[in-house]
This record gives C-alpha cells, sequence and structure tokens, in this order.
C-alpha cells in the first residue's frame, strides 16, 4: 500500500469559486481515490474521491451508518449524541433491520406515483410565489422569496406541519447543519424543535388531519418519540435540500446563459438539466459517512474495522472515468448515475419528490421572468461556505 | 432477457419506475417494486440494464441468455 507523503490530509473545505469543489479533492481522486484522512477528533479514517469505490461502499452492508461507530470529518463541535446509538426514529443512522422497519413505513409516501398526485399542488405553490414576486417587484431575493418557500410549503402540506409554524424548524434545521454552532446551540435548537412537534403530535392526535403525519401518529406504530425524530428528520431532509438546488441551481443557469437558452429552447430536456445540476452542484458537500464493521479492501486501501469513511459526493460526481469533461455543466450530456441522492439502502427517500419539485419550479421560474438577472456581481452572492449542504444564502435578482 | 426483482431487498428509490415504466411499477401499499414484464421485449433490453445499475438496492437482477 502506498504510504501518503505528507501524512493523512484533513477534509478540504476550501471551494473554488462558485461551483467547483476544493483543487486538492481532484488531486487526491486521480493520485489515492480512497485516502487516509485526520477527523476532527483525532481519528484516522478515510476519503472517498472516486466514483467506483463510492459506490461499493455505499452499496456494501459491511459498511456501517449507525451514529456510534461515526467519527466527525469536519471540525463541527462536539454535539451531546455524538457517539451515541441514535434515538428511536432516527433511521438516517442506522443499518437494517432497524433501518428497514422505518423505511418501509414511509417508502409508499414517497413514490413516483405519489409524486405525480403532488403535481398540481405543487405547481399553485409554485405560481403564488412568483405572483407574490411580481407583486413585490425587483430587485428580491430569490432565496426568501421562492428557493426556500417552495419546499417548505409543499413539505408542511405534505406531511401536515402548518406552515405559519415554519420558525420552529427552519432554525433548528439551520443551527444543526452549520458546522460553526456550538454543542449548547445545537442542543437548544433541538430541544425546541422537539417541544414543538411533541405539541402537534397531540394536536394531532386529538383532532386527525388528512396528511402524512396523522397518518403515522394514528397508524399506531410509533412511538412518541419516534414521531418526533422522523418529523425533524422530513421536515429537515424536506426543505433545505431542494431549497438550495433551487437556488444555486438558479445561480448555476445564470452563470451559464447558453445552458440555459438550450434549455428554454427544448423545455424536454429538463429532466436531464435537474440530473446535471445535481451532479453538477453536489449540493452535499460533507457525506455520506459510514463506519466499516470489518476489515474490507478497496482500490488496493485496507480498511479496518472500525475505521470511518467519508464520501465526497462533489469529488465522485466529477470523476473524469464516469462522466467525461466533468467540470463542464452541460444540460444534454447523460447525467443519470450522478451520486447527489446518495447510493444503497440510504438513497434519498425523497428524491422523486425533489425531482418532482425541480421539474416544476425552475421552467415555470425561468417563464415568468425571461430576463431574469443578477442584481449584485456574482462575486458579491453571499455561499453557504460553513454550511453541510452548499447553496446560497441570498440570491438577489432583478428581471 | 428475464428480469427478476426482489421486493426484500428493495428500498422503494423509484430508480426502476423512472427508468423503465413499461417494466417496473411501485406497489401502491408498500412503494416496492412490481415487477409488470418479467420477460421485456429485446428492445427495453438496455433500459432494464439500466435500471439494474440503477437501482440503489441491487433489487434488480437480469438473468442473461445462459442462466435463463
Ligand atoms: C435535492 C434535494 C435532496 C438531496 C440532494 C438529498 C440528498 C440525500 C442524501 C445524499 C441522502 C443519503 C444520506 C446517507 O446515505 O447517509 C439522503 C437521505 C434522505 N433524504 Fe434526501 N435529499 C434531497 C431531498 C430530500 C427531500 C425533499 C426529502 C423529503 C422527505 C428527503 C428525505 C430524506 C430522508 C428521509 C433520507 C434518509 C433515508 C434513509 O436513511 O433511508 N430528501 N438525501
Ligand atoms: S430502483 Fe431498486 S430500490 Fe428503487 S424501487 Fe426499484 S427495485 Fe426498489
Amino acid at each position: 500500500m502506498p504510504e501518503s507523503r505528507t501524512g493523512p490530509i484533513r477534509f478540504p473545505l476550501d471551494h473554488v469559486g462558485l461551483f467547483d469543489p476544493p483543487e486538492t479533492l481532484r488531486s487526491l481522486r486521480e493520485e489515492r481515490p480512497v485516502a487516509p484522512m485526520t477527523y476532527a477528533d483525532g481519528h484516522v479514517g478515510w476519503l472517498v474521491t472516486g466514483y467506483a469505490a463510492a459506490r461499493s461502499i455505499l452499496a456494501d452492508p459491511r459498511f456501517s451508518s449507525r451514529r456510534e461507530l461515526l467519527h466527525p470529518p469536519v471540525p463541527r463541535s462536539m454535539t451531546p449524541d455524538m457517539y451515541k446509538p441514535s434515538d428511536p426514529g432516527q433511521f438516517v443512522r442506522m443499518d437494517p433491520p432497524e433501518h428497514t422497519r422505518y423505511r418501509k413505513l414511509l417508502v409508499a409516501r414517497f413514490t413516483v406515483r405519489r409524486m405525480k398526485l403532488l403535481e398540481p399542488r405543487i405547481r399553485e405553490i409554485t405560481e403564488e410565489r412568483l405572483a407574490a414576486m411580481v407583486a413585490a417587484g425587483p430587485p428580491q431575493d430569490l432565496v426568501k422569496g421562492f428557493a426556500l418557500p417552495v419546499p417548505s410549503l409543499v413539505i408542511c402540506e405534505l406531511l401536515g406541519v402548518p406552515y405559519a409554524d415554519r420558525e420552529e424548524f427552519q432554525h433548528a434545521t439551520s443551527v444543526f447543519l452549520d458546522w460553526e454552532s456550538t454543542a449548547a446551540e445545537i442542543q437548544t435548537a433541538l430541544d425546541d424543535v422537539t417541544t414543538y412537534l411533541s405539541g402537534l403530535i397531540k394536536r394531532k392526535r386529538a383532532e386527525p388531519t388528512d396528511d402524512l403525519f396523522t397518518e403515522l401518529i394514528t397508524g399506531g406504530e410509533l412511538s412518541d418519540v419516534e414521531l418526533v425524530n422522523i418529523g425533524f428528520l422530513l421536515l429537515a431532509a424536506g426543505h433545505e435540500t431542494t431549497a438550495n438546488m433551487l437556488g444555486l441551481g438558479t445561480l448555476a443557469l445564470l452563470r451559464h446563459p447558453e445552458q440555459l437558452a438550450a434549455l428554454r429552447a427544448d423545455p424536454s430536456l429538463i429532466d436531464n438539466t435537474i440530473e446535471e445540476l445535481m451532479r453538477y452542484l453536489s449540493i452535499v458537500h460533507v457525506g455520506p459517512i459510514r463506519a466499516a464493521l470489518e476489515d474490507v479492501e478497496i482500490e488496493g486501501e485496507l480498511i479496518r474495522a472500525g475505521d470511518v469513511v467519508t464520501v465526497s459526493l462533489p469529488a465522485v460526481n466529477r470523476d473524469p472515468t464516469r462522466f467525461p469533461d466533468p467540470e463542464r455543466l452541460d444540460i444534454t450530456r447523460p447525467a443519470t448515475g450522478q451520486m447527489s441522492f446518495g447510493h444503497g439502502v440510504h438513497q434519498c427517500l425523497g428524491q422523486q419528490l425533489a425531482r418532482t419539485e425541480m421539474r416544476i419550479a425552475f421552467p415555470m421560474l425561468f417563464e415568468r421572468f425571461p430576463t431574469l438577472r443578477l442584481a449584485v456581481p456574482a462575486e458579491k452572492v453571499p455561499m453557504r461556505d460553513t454550511m453541510l449542504i452548499y447553496g446560497v444564502r441570498e440570491l438577489t435578482v432583478e428581471w | 432477457m428475464r428480469v427478476q426483482a426482489d421486493t426484500h431487498r428493495c428500498i422503494g428509490a423509484g430508480m426502476c419506475v423512472l427508468t423503465v415504466p413499461e417494466v417496473f411499477d411501485q406497489g401502491e401499499e408498500d412503494g416496492l417494486v412490481v415487477l409488470l414484464d418479467a420477460e421485456p421485449p429485446p428492445e427495453r433490453q438496455a433500459a432494464v440494464e439500466r435500471a439494474e445499475r440503477l437501482c440503489p438496492s441491487g433489487a434488480i437482477s437480469i438473468l442473461r441468455e445462459a442462466e435463463a
């Protein structure tokens, strides 16, 4: 096994420009796609930058998602529950069969067909936001007026969480995803959201409504702790992710006018455009993270039982062996197989919802505002540099 | 070409349905893969192979000539 010349690296965080992942990731992928890395707590584990290696690791049951086995790849403050098993319901950080039980309770609600049924309502929600932007007039922050509210409204409606209460979980989500948050801040945010969701569960038990959360509550299979944790997981995962794709995706199309023109000329390119934007932007910048349950050899590297492995999705989605000319945004390239929704049994539960939202929201936005443009220089757009999920903090546009 | 879909492995990601709706569906009740056509015609072969590769949980398998 080749020894690394400089000792294990740390997780690289220095983006290049608006859209490009850290340069280190590219050289690692060329030299050592599975490379030793020092974690924030001193653990020496691995960083995966190659597409083939990432796919085989994420599909391999010898790699575990259990929270108590993981170490933090980024210098995120030590949360109080780190190294402890996941609480009931936090199934992203569980393995089968515990994970399977929760996943099976939920998959039927997120099928391709169910998502099709939501389309008319998503269109209405999008239309309302666009009308509000028109009414208020330019310039406006697209994040606040469009990218964040559209997915938030959709997930709130799907779950049956009053949109008026969104502060209760939006704040908690952003604290949770910011690696500069302190342990105390994270704990407070989690306590607040738990209190909120517990109250909501009580109200829904007393007065059932027609939504996913009520169904889970009255289904009788889940305890209150499980319901709170699943509720927060769905709310958090369901709005920040798509919101960042809409915000950053709009910026990417505005900065690549020839691509936007091609999409406008041929609207049937939208599905592929979404896969390509997912690939090119790879907004989940840290992880998925797994721990080896036994010794496993991948690409000639011996990963020992207990070693933690962090996949860099931006790196694997720009692996030239899988996507030729990977640094180019090209909405006509075959982009299926992009790994931004993960891979293996944890692959994103909400991916068909996210695709449906984007397939509706992007075309409606560009149709409503044929002259949409940035109202500030691109270098001035504030980026989410300290977040586990990348994106724009604000996107001031005019038309 | 014969196709198999293993509902025990399926995690309901829906990639198969998106890729070849003529061959795969998802159960209304459980969201898991439903095989609509276990012996798809040759013109669907490429798409079914794509679905096999895209399925995140390895639930889809194709039995090729020799094995079928
Ligand atoms: C473009 C938007 C999205 C991206 C990029 C994204 C990305 C991801 C990724 C990478 C994972 C895998 C995590 C791992 O393997 O450890 C995941 C899991 C998950 N996502 Fe998404 N997601 C998006 C939208 C959504 C939406 C709209 C929902 C709504 C419900 C959602 C709910 C979930 C859940 C519940 C999981 C955990 C699945 C499991 O552990 O079995 N996501 N997502
Ligand atoms: S792609 Fe695989 S995991 Fe997803 S629904 Fe089809 S069989 Fe199930």
